[in-house]
């Protein structure tokens, strides 16, 4: 037998006895102890939560009679065993991972040995990693804090929406269960839940495309205005249109929600001041709706004029020339060369506002709150997007597994708009081009 | 340069034009600067300008209301997360954009998934790791979550920055015989300042102005950050005391703000070059 083989066999019996036979003492009796220790946890914690992960809990908390007494029992509260159970399994993945890595080591270095090299000494091991797999130490601490904090937390949310953890099944008092499909079709199906699905899907789709449309005009043409030729003090002009994006979002939408205000609000002021009637910008659900998207011009088309100024500048100055040679206008230079230039290079912009906007909790959240209240809808008002309406049910109805499905269908909308887009961006086809 | 009529008027159009832009973007601020100083607290006001002036309420925001101490809670954890968030962001973004290793791919694209999510699907499930382990009404809750959160908010932004650097740069490094972390700590580091200027201004800002999480995990007044504050203050009273809430907005905007026009050189480059996600 090759060495190379029988420590790959070894190594895969026993973690760290493969490079014991290959005369890596340190590092075998290192790969050794991680092995026990894994074990020990595997047997004596890891199997309970798992287990816990697949019943959710089988213990409901209840009264029991001890003797003559009547005691409360904490049953199992499902949704810790249920995080338990992902941490677990994490870990247990990542057992394994390091398992299989260690066969391979061990299996390499068997054959630098059948080829007659020495194996490498502890120290040297050490170099050789920092030197070749530079890359995976600098990523180690980026990856434990993003698994934990955003993936472990994005499945268990996805998981959500395969469970009845809903309002009134809430732990520690009731068991949650797995439910496979059910909330999917509720959302489809039951009357309560489709209807108010179906309106706010539609809103916020049409709320998209406009905030989306009207910022892309408005900054391309506010744009185009300040690089006119012959407009003066362009710095100056720029610098004081940027001012809604340096004002934080938060503030200026609670600033202007008092704005809007329908009987205080200094703008129904100035309408009355000019003999018209104030409008009910906030209260009524279709000027809640103008009101929005006008907010959102206002907050969006600054961003879009940056970014359409930055086109502006890298197009050829004889571009220009070349078209009044050939006696073309104004309003023709701006037609053939100006538009076709700054929409081309913007396009891929164009659909990751369009994926943020589906996502626009703030505008909404703190201009309207989501009203004005819909009565035929379940827990939601005119205005709320998708978004909205998620935090509205897990947060103020704790309807947990019902807002998980709402985050999956928008994720799933986000993604297929994402996908589209990102295939076409340059960087995505020049990938790699500098390895 | 002799100027037609109807250049001029076309100046004189687009001038117009800009000056009622410049008004609209700027009266909201305008608008509650001058109400903070506005005597009386109702939101109703005759006049833009108020009669009186006063600065009784900035007075009041430190004497009725902790906000003095939300102000150092916010500054603490923006300060933290921006520190950690920027030091994270760095590596990822480093190590992807420059080395080739096996699961680079996947890297990239889980990154990219996890951008899809919408961001507070994932606050419940925080949430309960949080009260497990014991995180919940603790500051470090939130700058571990905003700075793990900052690395997949920016990390396509900063991956194409550093896509951008000549690798010839590194290569002349090596040949003098630089190790790897002297590479990154001596060349890269130094060349990247616009980029992590960006970064950094971003994070800063997020987590300066979140209201929604920061409410979740802070549980007492003592704890609280300015946003949470002022949030809690306009959805609790801003009808009737208006002008406090004035003067807690102006407050609260003003650091970030003057960050932002002051560093807009940065900001245009990073937005611009976040928007051909490099």
């Amino acid at each position: 037998m090759t060495k190379k083989t029988c420590a790959s066999i070894l190594s895969a019996l026993i973690m760290g006895l493969g490079q014991l036979y290959n005369r890596q003492w340190l590092k075998g009796l290192l790969f050794m102890v991680i092995w026990g220790a894994g074990l020990y946890f595997i047997i004596f914690h890891l199997t309970e939560s798992l287990y816990g992960l697949v019943t959710l809990g089988e213990q409901p908390s209840g009264m029991v009679k001890v003797g003559r007494l009547t005691k409360m029992v904490e049953g199992d509260h499902s949704i810790f065993m249920m995080i338990d159970g992902l941490i677990a399994l994490l870990a247990l993945l990542f057992f394994l991972f390091i398992y299989v890595l260690t066969v391979r080591d061990a299996y390499l270095v068997g054959r630098s040995r059948d080829n007659g090299e020495e194996p490498h000494g502890f120290s040297q091991s050490l170099k050789e990693l920092s030197r070749k797999h530079f890359a995976y130490i600098v990523l180690a601490l980026p990856f434990l804090a993003i698994t934990f904090l955003t993936i472990l937390p994005l499945i268990f949310s996805v998981l959500l929406a395969f469970t009845n953890y809903a309002d009134p099944i809430l732990p520690p008092a009731n068991l949650v269960d797995w439910v496979g499909f059910d909330n999917f079709a509720k959302m489809v199906s039951l009357q309560v839940w489709s209807k108010t699905f179906a309106g706010i899907l539609q809103w916020t789709l049409i709320w998209a495309v406009i905030a989306t449309a009207t910022t892309y005009i408005g900054g391309v043409l506010v744009a185009v205005l300040i690089h006119q030729p012959g407009v003066r003090f362009k710095r100056f002009w720029r610098t004081v249109l940027i001012v809604p994006f340096a004002i934080p979002n938060m503030v200026s939408l609670l600033v202007m929600r008092n704005m809007f205000n329908n009987q205080f609000g200094p703008v129904n002021g100035y309408l009355r001041a000019f003999g018209l009637d104030g409008l009910p910008w906030l209260t009524d659900p279709f000027w809640a709706k103008v009101t929005v998207i006008l907010v959102n011009m206002w907050l969006g088309i600054p961003v879009m004029m940056i970014l359409a100024f930055g086109v502006l500048t890298t197009i050829p100055r004889d571009l220009y020339e070349a078209a009044e040679v050939d006696g073309a206008g104004p309003v023709q230079k701006f037609r053939s060369i100006t538009l076709p230039m700054v929409l081309f290079a913007t396009a891929p912009i164009l659909i990751m506002q369009f994926a943020g906007n589906i996502n626009n909790f703030n505008v909404i959240y703190l201009l309207t709150s989501g009203d004005p209240v819909n009565p035929d809808y379940q827990y939601a008002g005119h205005t709320d997007l998708l978004v909205t309406w998620l935090y509205k049910l897990a947060l103020n109805q704790s309807q947990y597994s019902f807002a998980s499905v709402i985050g999956i269908v928008i994720f799933m909308i986000v993604a297929s708009f994402s996908i589209w887009s990102y295939r076409r961006t340059r960087s995505y086809k020049e990938e790699d081009m500098i390895a | 340069m002799n100027r037609r009529p109807s250049t001029i008027m076309k100046l004189s159009a687009t001038y117009l034009v800009l000056v009622i832009l410049t008004c609209i973007s700027l009266f909201p601020a305008i608008w509650i600067v001058l109400s903070s100083f506005k005597s009386g607290n109702s939101l109703f006001s005759e006049t833009l300008i108020p009669r009186q002036f006063t600065l009784v309420h900035y007075a009041d925001l430190f004497s009725k209301t902790q906000y003095p101490v939300w102000f150092m809670n916010t500054l603490k954890v923006a300060a933290l997360s921006t520190l950690f968030g920027t030091f994270l962001l760095l590596l990822t973004s480093y190590a992807i954009s420059r080395y080739r290793f096996a699961g680079r791919k996947t890297s990239l694209t889980t990154l990219l998934v996890l951008q899809m999510f919408p961001g507070f699907m994932a606050m419940i499930a925080i949430y309960v790791l949080l009260n497990t382990m014991g995180l919940l009404n603790s500051h470090w809750a939130l700058v571990l979550v905003y700075s793990s959160g900052a690395v997949i908010a920016n990390v396509f932004v900063a991956k194409g920055f550093f896509d951008t650097i000549p690798r010839s740069l590194e290569e002349a490094a090596k040949i003098d015989g630089a190790s790897h972390m002297r590479i990154f700590v001596s060349v890269m580091i130094p060349l990247s300042k616009p980029m992590l200027t960006y970064a950094s201004l971003m994070i800063f800002n997020g987590a300066f102005v979140d209201f929604i999480f920061a409410d979740l995990v802070l549980r007492t007044e003592e704890q609280r950050t300015l946003a949470v504050g002022l949030y809690r203050m306009v959805s609790q009273r801003n009808s009737t005391e208006f002008t406090l809430f004035a003067a807690g907005a102006v407050l609260v905007a003003l650091p970030v703000t003057m960050l932002f026009i002051f560093l807009q050189r940065f900001l245009v480059d990073g937005l611009t070059a976040g928007a051909s996600k490099g």
